[in-house]
């Protein structure tokens, strides 16, 4: 039997990314050439609330872009049933922006450095910042994240899922044992 | 749902979700082509071995450029200039191909079913690239995909196909695919290019008169006549056919206003199609083009990896 555990509720989840996007504000002085790249696909609606609370704050519009890693993957020839190619869609140039990288959940860090691959592979940004909803552990890679909603303990065997409603808008954090 | 097929062969073995598929993957991949940096490691270490016994520029091209976008090494074989001028079996060079390891055998061939016999033969995978009359999967999908990017949906659509409809195998390859996706399909063409029985796949009009199939018509698309082959012997004479058959502005306002024109190319101009339409705002061939390379992309990306189904 699955058992589900809340981890973050709706306002958890907000209270997370208004203190993210602070965050994001503090350590870059502002919003200067700072552009949001989110993971598809929950990286994606949660760098569009993270860009909202940092206009909200600022007054000035931060771009919002998508990175679909599929292609990057290191894992293509062990599916044996391909999955489906996401789009990317990045409206402007990475070159000399400082790129913060959102994804929901940070768990074995192989999507990040695909991510990272993908961002590479458009231009040379002057930094890449890594913001994420969860840290569940367990990298396989030396990679860790610039700003984080919630550290929670997991064991590898256990899943975290990050819930959206029918507007994308973030609704709960959900660990399944 | 993923993609299980090792080989595409023809259009006519995908079924609807397998079709929409490879078309969205092409969708989301035509932006890698508009980057600065074409290219993404996916099939880094794969080899794509073209293998043309036909002479193409477009197709070749295009499957070469796929293979390189995508990071494999794609190697071009034309058999003009190979040992099958020596007197080679298919199976022959297939052994020898293989024996190289290749990922992906693309394969023109001018006989109907050479690839099923290939594909029979060896463990890597077969894309058709065009086979004698039979299918030429790569441009039906092109052209399908040029069609939805058009209208966002391809149930429903009206197409007419006009032109030499027996040797055709683009024509073959998007009647099977339009028709499997829910778009009603309108044949016109010379008698002695009918195929006899053609409305027996179903959801297929067979038109005596050019005019009736580009009625209300939101796709035209007009088929290259083979002037060097079957041209010659099944009609009179090419003013004839293009008084008949040809595509002039006048028959294309019988089409609706957004309708857009369709070639696969290489274009006769004056022939089949009026050089004015050919250059029209309504004329997406160069659009298939371009879309060409993204259908290609996704199908190498969809059956590297891929297992037979059973």
């Amino acid at each position: 039997m699955a058992e589900n555990t809340v981890i973050l509720d709706g306002t958890g989840v907000k209270r997370a990314l208004t203190r993210i996007a602070h965050e994001v504000l503090e350590k870059n002085k502002g919003v200067e050439g700072l552009v949001l790249v989110g993971i598809r696909t929950g990286g994606v609606h949660l760098a569009q609330e993270l860009g909202a609370r940092l206009s909200e704050i600022e007054g000035v519009d931060v771009p919002v872009g998508a990175v679909d890693i599929t292609m990057y993957r290191d894992d293509i020839k062990g599916h044996h049933e391909h999955l489906p190619v996401g789009k990317t869609e990045l409206p402007f140039s990475v070159e000399g922006k400082k790129v913060v990288l959102v994804d929901d959940v940070l768990f074995t860090g192989r999507t990040i450095r695909a991510a990272m691959d993908a961002i590479f592979d458009q231009g040379r940004p002057a930094c890449l910042q890594l913001a994420v909803l969860v840290d569940r552990g367990h990298r396989d890679l030396p990679i860790r994240a610039d700003f984080v909603g919630r550290n929670v303990p997991t064991s590898r065997s256990e899943n975290i899922m990050v819930a959206f409603d029918a507007d994308n808008k973030p609704t709960e954090v959900i660990l399944q044992k | 749902m993923g993609f299980r097929h090792k080989d595409i062969i023809a259009l006519k073995d995908l079924t609807k979700e397998e079709i929409e598929l490879l078309l969205d993957t092409a969708d989301n991949l035509s932006e890698i082509n508009q980057r600065d940096i074409k290219k993404v490691p996916t099939l880094r270490g794969k080899t794509v071995i073209n293998l043309f016994y036909e002479a193409s520029t477009r197709t070749r091209t295009s499957f070469e450029i796929a293979a390189k976008r995508l990071s494999a090494d794609a190697v071009n074989i034309t058999a003009s200039t190979s040992s099958v001028v020596k007197g080679e079996t298919l199976s022959d060079t297939a052994a020898n191909i293989l024996a190289m390891k290749p990922d992906i055998i693309v394969m023109r061939h001018s006989v109907s079913g050479a690839h099923e016999y290939l594909a029979k033969r060896v463990s890597c995978s077969v894309i058709n690239a065009g086979d004698g009359a039979h299918e030429h999967p790569s441009q039906g999908l092109l052209d399908m995909l040029t069609m939805r990017q058009k209208f966002g949906k391809l149930a429903g659509l009206k197409v007419a196909i006009v032109g030499d409809i027996t040797h055709s195998r683009v024509a073959r390859s998007n009647i099977y695919g339009l028709t499997t996706m829910g778009a009603q399909v309108f044949l016109a063409g010379p008698p002695t290019m009918m195929p006899p029985g053609i409305e027996r796949l179903g959801n297929v009009t067979v038109c005596k008169d050019m005019r009736e199939a580009v009625d209300q018509a939101d796709v035209v698309m007009m088929l290259r006549i083979q002037l060097e082959r079957q041209g010659k012997t099944l009609v009179p004479s090419m003013r004839e056919y293009s008084r008949y058959f040809g595509l002039n502005p006048a028959v294309l306002d019988l089409a609706k206003k957004d309708a857009i024109v369709m070639h696969p190319g290489p274009i006769n101009r004056g022939v089949e199609l009026a050089s004015s339409v050919a250059d029209c705002d309504q004329s997406a061939v160069l659009k298939q083009v371009e879309n060409g390379v993204a259908v290609r992309m996704a199908m190498l990306y969809h059956v590297c990896g891929g297992e037979p189904v059973e």
